[in-house]
Formats: C-alpha cells, structure tokens, sequence
C-alpha cells in the first residue's frame, strides 16, 4: 500500500534537489561572472578589453600589472591603506575591549547609560562636513593621524557593542581567582581577561579592517591631496583618469582586492559566527 | 572584591572622547551649523544664522531637493525587501542540507567584502548598453528584448542600483540568516513534520518566530546601510541621470563642493533625525529584551 507513495514521494525530492541545484549553479555563475570578467580583461590590450567580453586574451599582457603599478602609484595607496586600517582597528579594537569589560563588569546605572549612548552610535551617520571644521580647529586636517582617529572612532559603537556581549561569557570566578592571587586591574585585564577575548577580537578586527580598507567617504571628505590617498580613492581617480583603459583599470581592481581576499582568507572563520551569534541567539 | 578598584572606569575614558570628540560633536555641531549661511565665503563675510531658510530651501527650491529625501527612504525599503527575502529563501535551502552547500555559500559571501567603489565601477562595465555584460549576455540567450540602458535610462536606473546592491549584499543577508538557522533545535521540524505542517507552515509558525534575533539584525544592518548609501550611488549614477537618483548624502557632497556648507549640514541633520529616531525606537526594543 504505502509503497508507490513512497515512490512518488521520493521523486519529489530529487526533483526538488536538482531544481535547487540548478537554481545554485545559476546564481554562482551570476555572481563570479563579473569577477571572472575583470580577471580576463586586465590581461588584454586596450582595444580588447573595450569590448568587455569574457573571451580569453588573444595575448596575456602580464606587462599590465607592471603598467598599473607604475602609472596608478599603488605603493602609496597600498601603505596608506595599510596604516589606516592596521592602526585605527588595532588601536580601536583594543581600546574598545578595555572599555567594554569595564562596563560589562560593573553595571552601575552610569554605565548602563555610557553603554546605550555608545550604541547609538551604530545608527548615527558621521558628519564629515564639520568633522572637516573640528580637524581645522585641531590642526589635524588632512594628516595621517587624523584620518585614523576618524576611522578608530567610527568603530567603536560596533566594537563595544560586539565584545560587551562576549564578555559576559567569561566566568567572573576568574576575576576574583586573579585578585586574590594580587592581580591589579592592570594585571588581570591584559593578562587574564584579553586572552579569552581572543574570538571576538579577531571577528571585530577582520570586519574592521575591512570595512576601513573599502571604506570610500572618509577619504573623499578627509583628504584632499593625492598623498592621503588610500587605495579606494585611488582606483576611483585612476578610473576617472583612465575610463577608457579597461585592462588598466581591470588590473588596478585585481591589485586592490587581493589584500582584502588575503584578510578575508585569514580570518574567515571568526567573522561570520562571530560577528553575529552572538546578537542572534537573543 | 572592591568593584571600584578591580574594574577601572579609567578605561572608559579615551573611547569615550573620541566617540564623543568626533562622532557626537560634529553632529551636533552640524545641526548648529544648518541655521546658518555657512559657506566657502563665511571667513570674508562672516557667519549669519538664518533660522529655517536652509530647510525651507531643502522643501521648496525648484532643485528638487526634497526627492533626495525620499528616494533615501526609498532605496532603504526596496533595497532591504529585495536582499532579506530572496536571502531568506536561499539560507533556507542551503541550510536544509543542499549538496556543496559550503562552496556556495562561500561563492555568495564573496562580493560583500568587495569595496563598494570598486562594484561600482565594475558594474559601470557590466551595464555598459553597447558592450556591457549584461546586454551582451541576453542577446546571446534571445532575449535581446530586454536590452536596456541601464544606467542612463529614467525608467530603469533604480532597477539597476537595486540589482547591483542585492548582488552585493544578498550573501552577506543570507549569511547572516543561516548563523540564525543554526541555532533552531532540529526537533521543531520533526515535531512540525508529525503534525504535517507543509512548507509554508513550518516557515510562519517555527523559522520566522525562531529567528527574531537574526531578522532583527539584518533589518538593523539593512535600514542603517540603507539611510546612509552613498558610495555605490556615486560611483554607479553619480544622482543622475540629471538627478534622478540623488539621496541626501550625495547631495550633501554636492552642496559641500558647491561650499554651501549650511545646506550641505541641513541634509545632514535630516539625516540624522530620521536615523535618531529609528535608532532610538531599536535601542528601547534591545534594552527591554536585555532587562527581561
């Protein structure tokens, strides 16, 4: 009796499973499709790559990258990204576990309040126009350090918000075992407590270093000379300047990626469940 | 144990400046700033307040600036419909046990840690109506019918800013929902099999109430990405075609290059208005769950 159900049932299923399937393999290829496009076309010549097909490179012009790297002035936009972003979230990252474990720890009605104010930070967005003003009062307009200390200060609503909730999961005994063993604050802090923040440091140091990597407004309002210039801002001149060089600005793209894929690669792992299991769980 | 001394509130302090110093001040100082005349000419001529005139400006120019308000809110619903829903249904499948589960979500995942400024750029190739991939690729498939000018046409324009966001975000939204879906005891399925709750039962009465939390993070995520776009906008229509597509903070660049810096703040603080207030009604919802 039950058995051709069973077989239609079944049936279904594999329907399902190939639909689904196919469904996947249609989406992948729309995603990788661009990517697969710049990748090809910073291989070709100009004329080639005016066409904007996915055909392989009648030539391979490795020579490309070389051009890229001459004409686009990458060095200078690959440390400058490199400094922003590595400083502002280690700095940021650090600060911002200090300040979470302090105020996860010790939940006076002031720090309950301190804590909500942060938080609504996370909502905000930055007025670039008068941060420009404030900088000029402070005559950190148009350095280094100051567009760091922008970056450090638009993570921390994100940071604190992140690390208050995983502090909770480190056992108080801990702290008062270090105490009585003579810990100061100090001590115990950078000793104990930051050890075991290692997950979520690492989660919030991944999406902060990359978000401060592509971020795009800070520099177009913060610097105004080619000096400052990270690598978002620099591909962006260098395609105004080059629209119609498509393997030039293929490769330049290919160049300015590849340090993000690297972080990506490294720390895949932390971001995903990190960032957000804790919030999700409720 | 001396609460006072084994937790510091020294460690507050520099977060708290510069969150303060350099997030809330200019903010505040930006409302300040909106009823002024603050511009490039302020040094020579002095800064006058005008009271509401940079807001009346903002309503009644003939500059159609007041649709850069709403096509903000605008991009925030339609953006956020069509990446959580599609994401949702995609988590969904890919969770329930697909084969190469693992190597599509990582394919899904990718663009989203790809800088905006370079989407935008890349997708200006793509659109291109002559050569671009897209054109190119429905031809090849006959349906040369739906060729568009994507990016210069009126009646298309929005339609391509939202296909580039969604292929941007929907594997990050996905993501996000899958983390969610992971942590749903497995015996609500079973449970809901016995009773012979279809798909769509089990999706209304067991998946959606059991991922409030993911929901509500995507919509957070979502809405404050949504109010606050800007950088795929520029690179992609730069507000055009004519502007078409402006939302407050690319006409507050504008208004910023034009050195109408007291307009340019106004949008600002509109902008932080519409955000306070939702931030505030979020932040109510989250402290309430936390004191439960």
């Amino acid at each position: 009796m039950k058995l051709p159900n069973n077989r239609i049932h079944k049936k279904r299923i594999r329907l399902e499973t190939v639909l689904k399937q196919l469904l996947c393999i249609f989406l992948s290829v729309l995603v990788l499709a661009p990517m697969f496009l710049v990748i090809i076309n910073s291989f070709k010549t100009k004329n080639e790559s005016a066409r904007m097909n996915l055909s392989f490179p009648k030539e391979w012009l490795f020579s490309n990258y070389a051009d890229v790297f001459q004409k686009a002035d990458l060095l200078t936009g690959f440390l400058n990204s490199l400094i922003y972003a590595l400083v502002s979230t280690t700095v940021g990252v650090l600060l911002c576990a200090m300040a979470a474990y302090v105020l996860s720890r010790k939940r006076t009605k002031i720090n309950n309040f301190i804590y909500y104010f942060l938080i609504c930070g996370l909502f905000f967005p930055v007025n670039y126009i008068t941060l420009v003003r404030v900088f000029q009062w402070l005559n950190l307009n148009n350095t280094r350090f100051g567009i760091i200390l922008v970056f450090t200060s638009a993570m921390i609503p994100f940071c604190i918000f992140t690390i208050y909730s995983f502090v909770e999961t480190v056992p108080r005994e801990l702290d008062e075992a270090a105490v009585i063993d003579g810990a100061g604050p100090v001590t115990l802090f950078f000793q104990v407590i930051l050890p075991l923040l290692k997950p979520t440091l690492i989660t919030c140091f991944v999406l902060q270093f990359m978000g401060v990597w592509n971020d795009f407004l800070t520099p177009l309002y913060m610097s105004s000379t080619s000096k400052l210039f990270p690598m978002t801002m620099s591909v962006y001149q260098f395609f105004g300047r080059n629209g119609s060089y498509w393997n030039y600005v293929f490769a330049d793209i290919v160049l300015t990626i590849i340090p993000v894929l690297v972080v990506y690669g490294i720390g895949q792992r932390y971001i995903i469940g990190g960032a957000t299991a804790g919030a999700v769980k409720g | 144990m001396n609460k006072k001394k084994v937790y510091p509130q020294w460690f507050l302090v520099i977060p708290l400046l510069l969150y303060v110093g350099f997030f809330l001040l200019p903010s505040l100082l930006g409302v300040f700033y909106s009823f002024t005349d603050w511009g490039r000419n302020t040094p020579r001529d002095g800064l006058h307040t005008v009271g509401l005139q940079n807001y009346i400006d903002i309503f009644t120019s003939n500059k159609n600036y007041a649709s850069g308000i709403v096509n903000t809110l605008k991009f925030t619903v339609i953006s956020n419909i069509v990446k959580i829903i599609p994401a949702l249904f995609l988590a969904i499948i890919l969770y329930e046990g697909l084969k190469g589960m693992g190597v599509y979500r990582t394919i899904f995942y990718l663009p989203s840690i790809i800088p905006f400024v370079i989407i935008g750029i890349v997708f200006t190739s793509v659109l291109n109506y002559k050569n671009g991939l897209l054109n190119t690729a429905l031809e090849a498939i006959g349906l040369g019918v739906l060729k568009q000018k994507w990016l210069s046409d009126l009646g298309v324009v929005w339609t391509s800013i939202f296909m580039v966001d969604a292929w941007r975000g929907i594997g990050y939204v996905m993501t996000i929902f899958m983390t969610g879906l992971s942590t749903i005891d497995r015996s609500y399925y079973e449970a809901a099999k016995v009773d012979g709750a279809n798909f769509w039962q089990r999706l209304w009465h067991v998946t959606l109430p059991m991922m409030r939390g993911a929901i509500m993070i995507n919509l957070v995520f979502g809405v404050t990405y949504g109010l606050k776009v800007f950088d795929i906008v520029y690179v992609l229509t730069n507000g055009g075609p004519g502007h078409a597509t402006e939302v407050i903070t690319t006409y507050s660049f504008q208004l910023y290059g034009a050195g109408q810096y007291g307009m340019a703040t106004a949008f600002n603080s509109i902008l932080l208005l519409i955000t306070a207030v939702i931030g505030i009604v979020i932040v109510r919802v989250m402290s309430r769950k936390g004191a439960a």
